[in-house]
């Protein structure tokens, strides 16, 4: 008997996890095959999971979408440099913080301070403001710049420098060398799987943030491609009455809408097996002890 | 003696390169951090953007006598704490529930190829994945065709204040269920297989052993991941919301991020769109500390 229930209990458990499977998966693959069909089966909802009258024709308009392409390489612009930004100060602040108080003495205030930063902001208006008023609108510098110290990446890399081998450092030190040596030449070639944690964070933040684009800059040439996706979107936002937004929801190019969507998503797929690799080490150092 | 000199000649050396390494860190949150936060006087002025925060005039409290003046701001604070509220408790039990399930599943490859594919959704943008949830709840999309198998009538989900929020709480579990059950197999792996032997021998079921081993176990991460989404119950998930909402579902869906923005920003009621953002900053990061506190007190661990 007690046989019996375990099969049961097994099959059902095949049963959830793989239909909380699916439901993450399909949804996506509807996308894809909505960007391969012909427009006219797209708006009439009878593309299902493989494409109907299979065509490339939203990718080939893509291709010419001059806007797209802009926007795309604001978003790779603005990646490379962001994260570049993240990784260095990320670096430099969580090694001093990784620390005790004997070696650093001012370290508790500043720990006291970044920790401030992360709970407590000034909320959206102020900071708009400061940013208008430092004349970085239409700027990708308003992009990088206004979370170029990402705290809770700070205290992780922290944590991570935390666990290393202390014998390595003080060897060093006996030879004479400076901080700055034993950060660069002892920390950063142990801390690999840190730093590709951190800046997978930072990439994948960067890359999917449309608020920044929609608040700091004034011109649409300016837009980074989730702000511009976004844009394309934004039509059922404005609408007050159910006909028009039913009205709206059946007319919109649903191909093309759903292939720009399938290109913003290909840089995310090529760096997800990295992304997999890390991230488990990145929430598991993330939840610290002190 | 000259080896306790030189020594003393680095460790002040040292400290001296600590700083340095924390200066441009430390000027970036004075600009983008410490700076706005100032910004927060603005909140008892009536700030107009042509005379600034200097030249602006003082006004104390109005601001906030105002906020509860405003025949929507109960409403929109209820909006707030109820969508956040269910998807505190659904993002809690839905991961639980995943890890406990995945943790039972052998075979390996199809583990990995599960694990591989849950994640997903969460490293998708809330613009990529509204547009998703929009083609699926659409008045002819696929839910609704399901629907009507059972002869259910086509439902504007999008435009259904009965439908919003249950839309917004599942999506959003949807998203992150599958990156929220990492942290709960990290737990599952630490709880010591002698447990299961010794609860074995003594002929505990598998229900048993669920119930006075596994999580008893998880008990410390269920706790602590607890007391740290609830620092979000004025959270309701601008991202999501902003793109998915429109004026006919205000009534059940306008947050206060949205309304700040809308109104704040948009409106270019700046010291109002500050005080509500001020109460809510005060409001989370109180919540913050309290549940850091209660985790080092209660699970023996720290947040920060």
């Amino acid at each position: 008997m007690n046989k019996n229930t375990n099969k049961v209990a097994n099959f059902f458990t095949w049963l959830i996890v793989l239909a909380l499977t699916a439901s993450c998966l399909l949804p996506l693959v509807n996308m894809v095959a909505i960007s391969f069909s012909d427009s006219a089966s797209a708006a009439a909802n009878q593309v299902g999971l493989i494409p109907v009258h299979f065509n490339l024709s939203s990718y080939r308009m893509i291709l010419e979408d001059h806007q797209f392409w802009l926007s795309f390489g604001i978003s790779i612009e603005r990646v490379v440099l962001g994260t570049l930004i993240n990784l260095v100060l990320i670096v430099l602040m969580a090694y001093p913080l990784s620390k005790n108080k004997r070696d650093f003495h001012a370290r508790n205030i500043y720990m006291n301070l970044i920790i401030f930063a992360m709970l407590f902001n000034g909320g959206m208006i102020p900071s708009f403001i400061v940013i208008k008023s430092l004349g970085l609108m239409d700027t990708i510098w308003a992009l990088v710049l206004p979370g170029a110290v990402p705290i809770f990446n700070v205290i992780l890399m922290m944590n991570f420098f935390k666990g290393l081998p202390n014998a390595l450092e003080e060897a060093a030190i006996m030879d004479g060398a400076s901080k700055m040596t034993v950060l660069l030449k002892i920390y950063l070639p142990l801390s690999l799987p840190g730093l590709a944690t951190v800046s997978l964070f930072a990439i994948v933040g960067h890359w999917n943030d449309y608020f920044s684009g929609l608040l700091y800059m004034n011109r649409a040439a300016n837009y980074p491609l989730q702000t511009y996706i976004q844009q394309l979107n934004i039509d059922i936002t404005k609408v007050t009455d159910a006909s028009q937004l039913h009205a709206l929801t059946s007319i919109s190019n649903k191909t093309l809408n759903a292939a720009k969507i399938v290109v913003s998503t290909v840089p995310l797929l090529l760096i997800y097996p990295f992304l997999q690799k890390y991230f488990v080490t990145g929430m598991t150092i993330g939840s610290v002890k002190e | 003696m000259q080896l306790a000199r030189t020594q003393k000649k680095q460790h002040k050396d040292s400290q001296l390169m600590y700083h340095l390494m924390m200066l441009p860190g430390m000027l970036f949150l004075l600009v983008f951090s410490f700076v706005p936060m100032a910004g927060i006087v603005m909140a008892f002025q009536n700030y107009i953007p042509a005379k600034g925060i200097l030249g602006s005039d003082w006004v104390g409290l109005a601001n906030f006598k105002y906020m509860f003046q405003i025949p929507d701001s109960m409403q929109i604070l209820a909006n707030t704490v109820i969508i956040a509220g269910w998807k505190i408790v659904f993002n809690t039990i839905v991961p639980v529930v995943f890890a406990l399930l995945l943790n039972e599943i052998r075979v390996n490859w199809a583990k990995r190829t599960i694990q591989t594919v849950v994640y997903l959704p969460n490293f998708l943008s809330w613009v990529v994945l509204a547009t998703v949830v929009i083609n699926l709840f659409d008045y002819h999309g696929p839910v609704n065709t399901f629907l009507q198998t059972f002869g259910v009538k086509p439902i504007l989900f999008m435009g259904s204040n009965d439908w919003f929020r249950p839309i917004m709480i599942g999506s959003d579990v949807w998203k992150g269920f599958g990156y929220g059950s990492i942290i709960y197999l990290a737990a599952l792996t630490g709880i010591d297989p002698g447990l299961y032997e010794a609860a074995e021998m003594d002929g505990a079921s598998r229900w048993s052993q669920l119930l006075h081993v596994t999580l008893p176990g998880m008990l410390p991460t269920i706790m602590m991941m607890t007391a740290l989404n609830l620092t979000n119950i004025l959270n309701a998930g601008f991202d999501q919301i902003f793109n998915m909402y429109n004026p006919i579902v205000y009534q059940t869906g306008d947050i206060i991020d949205t309304y700040v923005y809308r109104v704040g920003l948009l409106g270019q009621q700046y010291s109002l769109g500050t005080a509500i953002g001020l109460l809510k900053s005060l409001v989370g990061a109180t919540l913050m500390i309290s549940a850091n506190e209660a985790s080092k007190k209660f699970a023996n661990m720290q947040i920060f």
